[in-house]
């Protein structure tokens, strides 16, 4: 049933592509319900399915002369996936109503993107997986480069390259592995099971967990990320952020390290403390949680703040990965969805919610707006929204990022206090913005001491409304009840290969 | 000299080279159509009723391979089977399509001899496809050549026309006579002409000096056929002055042969690890594969004209298929065969669209294809297919050509030490190649055009332009449709 959600999305998209251009109008309301399909299989799938293990979707033979299947499947972590990626396209269109020009094309290359991020999740078949991971590309470079705003050709690019760059870095290492077994086939389990050479998995690990880490914003591989987030129109950065660097993540996890386990094993030398691996990209996560932080607590363009803020969450979620543990994992596949929803939340009040009632994304600028009077929605909005990415107890974030931090904790005592320090940061940079954007000191008075009155805006619309809903709605859901996803993840996570569960304490 | 092939008789020969007969034929027809009964006629008539001719006599050659694709020979010198029909039938698809793009075209006022030399040049095509003959090969590749350089000089009244179809003889002459010395080397030194034989006279043995030159020289005359480094110099000037149709039959049909004859003389030259020049052989193609990918690809980035920008792409996807040639399993060869294919039905379409594009807006810059999207969407929807295609952006198939071929040479023993390092060196660089085909698309889909006027094109053109579009994402969804004739992995 779950691979009904890539057949909408990519039916829609066609249809979309080839309709006439019937109007704005019905272009918006086709995709919405388009989306909110998907989001309905989605669901009913995750709850259908319940606490089991991986549900079968499909198996088809595709090419029997390579050994290639059509098989879809999904567990746990990927039902969990396939709900947030339903979430984020149903926000993701309602944030972007206003969107005027070639409308019909916008919401094609949308539901196309959507259509392979779907495809991701549920691949079981890594050729498969692999085809829908480069089917993602293509959209998201013309979704920024036609409707985006600051350097959108540049960010564009070099957003397309950086994926297509590390997308060949992963086909290298398949390649690799599809020769070496010589098993004529590309099923994950299949070739999960085979032993590869300890010599060979050590290069084609972090070959490719590097390659869909690019993705997932690993530090020092994550300058498309910021520049790509900041030139999106707003329902693109939103699902960069939210649903895009979380393939990175679970390819990282679901090929990386499930393939080749004995790529995270000790070097058996050690240069500056550094033994394996698994400790380089921990460095570079915990790397990518401060810096990250460091980075949003500077900048001055509103988008910049939450583009660095994403770099840091990511950050949050590959050093979980990497702790090899069972509450680790946990917690990284929980965060991937609290992440995934609350930076499409931010997002969406700064791209939307603000910037095109505003236009202005100037930290400097806004603060003499005197938002939080003129327009106490989007106060208010990016309060919550900033509370739960901040690790606020009864929201998503917090239960996801205790988890990694135990995890961490357990793994990498010294990373989990550096980690532990970048929340921190995470703390300032949303404070600052919060402060300068919506509550600024700075008096109502023009040059002349006159009296300034409030701005007026347009007023708040039904659609963002409904979206602020949705997104806020599931934080909360997740933060006061987490069983709903743990109960789902965690046994996803025990059917691990045991030997990404053996790191730190048991 | 009383000397008799086993195997060849005039029964024989009329057999198995009956499809070539049959398009020697059309094109006599077609000339005698033309210039007898039709001179009073418009041009557009002409050239209309010419490309209808040839292409129906495709339609025959194709008709009677399909049905006679059991493996036949002809002594040592000209063989058959389902791998040569194959790619037999591939090029006179690629040349139905070619023909079908130049029915709208005006380059030229002798429509009846463009096309009987299109038809001849095919003929040379399916002759080198099968031969197995060293004297064979160089008769047909110079009558493919010989056609080709004709073709290039079509459009008599510009003059870039001339000046590409001048370089391009001038390289390829040198390149030709380069590769006989080294055939009568290859002759010398095994006393035989045939491939058989020469693969059986060197199996064993040491590379003796002479044997390296001659390879050398091979490699050159084979080299500049298939555009690999350093005999490329030809391709971006042919390329951007050549007539439309006739860059796409160079970039597509010519291509295909060209890489089924170096197959075969491979498959010659290293039967054994122990064949002598056989490990030669293959650094040489090494080191043109490499330089080749290298070149194409960073040379790419930095071309203004979209058809300069196809040829360094074509450098470049020619090292990706040397790779396959040097890796020298039957899988590999089959592989480089699909590739060739593949890429050549994808490179006809992108040129189909530049024709056009050049027709309405007078050039083939970056810039000309501003705002195609709004000019003229299923153009510019069939142009994202055929250059995501070229990228290799699955579920396209020039992705699944790609794997096809970069898992075979993984996969062949023969390729042990350098199979991954070059592999890894052509999937970066086609990391950097989306960059350029990108270039393209931004400006197609991106950028704003000058005009908002509807770009026109005829229903044939955009007919042939759609289906080719449709083939490339109809075979890449389902790629065992072609697999049935060229088997995959």
């Amino acid at each position: 049933m779950l691979a009904y959600t890539i057949y909408l999305s990519f039916a829609g998209a066609l249809a979309l592509a080839v309709l006439p251009r019937a109007g704005s109008q019905f272009a918006r309301v086709f995709a919405l319900l388009v989306a909110i399909a998907g989001l309905a299989v989605g669901l009913a799938g995750f709850i259908s399915a319940g606490t089991g293990g991986a549900v079968a979707v499909a198996d088809l033979a595709w090419i029997p002369g390579m050994g290639i299947h059509y098989t879809l499947a999904a567990d746990g972590i990927s039902r969990v996936l396939v709900l947030l990626t339903g979430l984020a396209a149903v926000a993701g269109i309602l944030f972007s109503w206003t969107v005027s020009e070639r409308t019909n094309e916008f919401f094609a290359f949308f539901l196309a993107l959507i259509g392979g991020v779907y495809g991701v999740f549920l691949s079981v078949d890594l050729f498969l997986l692999f085809v829908f991971y480069e089917i993602a590309i293509v959209p998201k470079y013309f979704l920024i480069a036609i409707w985006g705003s600051t350097r959108r050709e540049y960010g564009a690019m070099k957003l397309a390259l950086y994926s297509f760059a590390g997308s060949a870095m992963v086909l290298i290492g398949l390649l690799a592995a599809y020769a070496t077994a010589g098993a004529h086939t590309m099923d994950l389990h299949t070739l999960a099971a085979y032993p590869f050479p300890v010599s060979f998995q050590m290069w084609a690990f972090p070959l490719v967990f590097v390659g869909f880490a690019i993705l997932a914003g690993m530090w020092p591989f994550h300058t498309w990320a910021p520049t790509g987030h900041v030139a999106a129109p707003t329902a693109a950065s939103m699902l960069l952020a939210g649903v895009v660097m979380k393939l990175g993540a679970y390819g990282c996890l679901r090929v990386a390290m499930t393939l080749f386990p004995h790529g995270l094993d000790p070097w058996g030398f050690s240069l500056l403390g550094i033994g394996s691996w698994r400790t380089v990209f921990a460095l570079f996560a915990v790397i990518g949680i401060v810096y990250g932080a460091a980075v949003a607590l500077v900048q001055n363009d509103f988008k910049f703040v939450i583009g660095y803020s994403s770099v840091s969450h990511m950050g949050l979620v590959l050093l979980g990965l990497l702790t090899l543990t069972q509450i680790g994992i946990d917690g990284a596949v929980l965060q991937m969805f609290s992440h995934g929803v609350l930076a499409g939340l931010l997002f969406a009040v700064v791209g939307r919610i603000v910037y095109e009632r505003t236009h202005t994304r100037d930290l400097n600028a806004l603060s003499k707006l005197q938002l939080g009077r003129a327009m106490p929605f989007a106060a208010a909005v990016f309060v919550i929204a900033g509370m739960a990415s901040m690790g606020l107890p009864g929201f998503s974030g917090f239960v996801a990022e205790i988890q990694v931090l135990i995890g961490a904790w357990y793994a990498f005592p010294w990373f989990a206090v550096v980690a532990g320090v970048g929340i921190v940061v995470g703390v300032a940079y949303t404070w600052r913005a919060l402060q300068r954007v919506f509550f600024s000191d700075l008096p109502a008075v023009g040059p002349g001491g006159e009296d300034v009155p409030v701005p007026r805006y347009d007023p708040i619309t039904w659609p963002e409304i409904a979206g602020v809903l949705l997104l806020a709605g599931s934080s909360l859901l997740i933060g006061v009840y987490p069983r709903l996803l743990l109960d789902v993840i965690t046994p996803a996570v025990q059917a691990l290969p045991h030997l990404l569960l053996t790191g730190g304490r048991p | 000299m009383n000397y008799v092939m086993p195997g060849v008789s005039f029964p024989n020969l009329f057999w198995i080279t009956f499809p070539e007969t049959i398009l020697e034929v059309v094109s006599l027809v077609v000339l005698v159509v033309d210039l007898g009964f039709l001179r009073k006629r418009s041009l557009a008539f002409r050239m209309t009723a010419a490309g209808a001719l040839g292409i129906i006599g495709c339609l025959n050659a194709i008709g009677w391979l399909a049905a006679h694709s059991a493996p036949m020979a002809l002594g040592d010198a000209l063989v058959s089977g389902p791998i040569v029909v194959a790619a037999q039938v591939g090029i006179l698809a690629l040349t139905v399509l070619v023909l079908l793009l130049s029915l709208r075209e005006e380059f030229s006022r002798n429509p009846g001899e463009f096309v009987a030399i299109v038809l001849l040049a095919t003929t040379g095509m399916m002759l080198v496809t099968a031969a197995r003959d060293l004297l064979v090969i160089f008769v047909a590749l110079e009558l493919l050549s010989l056609s080709l350089y004709v073709l290039a000089a079509f459009a008599k009244n510009r003059a870039e026309s001339a000046e590409s179809a001048l370089k391009y003889y001038l390289f390829g002459g040198t390149s030709a006579a380069l590769m006989l010395f080294g055939f009568s080397y290859l002759y010398g030194l095994t006393g035989t002409t045939s491939l058989l034989g020469i693969a059986s006279a060197l199996a064993t043995g040491v590379a003796s000096p002479l044997l390296i030159v001659a390879l050398v020289m091979v490699a050159a005359g084979l080299g500049f056929k298939v555009a690999a480094f350093p005999f490329h110099l030809w391709a971006p000037d042919t390329y951007q002055g050549a007539p439309a149709p006739v860059a796409a039959l160079i970039a597509s049909g010519s291509k295909v042969a060209s890489f089924a004859v170096l197959v075969a003389v491979t498959s010659a030259l290293v039967t054994t690890r122990t064949s002598a020049g056989g490990a030669s052989w293959v650094v040489l193609l090494l080191w043109m594969a490499g330089a080749s990918i290298v070149l194409g690809n960073l040379a790419a980035l930095v071309q203004t004209s979209v058809r300069r920008l196809l040829a360094y792409s074509a450098i470049a996807h020619a090292g990706y298929m040397l790779l396959g040639i040097a890796a020298h399993t039957v899988q590999s060869g089959t592989a480089v065969l699909y590739y060739a294919l593949t890429y050549a039905v994808t490179t006809v379409g992108a040129f189909g669209v530049i024709a056009i594009v050049e027709r309405g807006v007078g050039s083939a810059t970056l810039d000309s294809f501003a705002g195609l999207s709004r000019r003229n969407p299923l153009l510019a929807g069939a142009m994202l297919v055929f250059l995501l295609s070229l990228a290799g952006i699955p579920p396209l198939i020039g992705f699944w050509a790609k794997f096809n071929l970069f898992s075979a040479v993984l996969r062949a023993q023969t390729a042990g030490a350098w199979g991954l390092g070059m592999v890894a060196l052509a999937l970066g660089a086609s990391a950097v190649s989306l960059y350029y085909y990108l270039q393209v698309l931004k400006r197609v889909y991106v950028v704003k055009p000058v005009s908002d006027e509807p770009l026109a094109v005829s229903p044939i053109e955009l007919g042939t332009l759609l289906f080719i579009a449709l083939a490339v994402v109809g075979m890449g969804i389902l790629p065992g449709l072609l697999g049935q004739w060229i088997p995959l992995g």
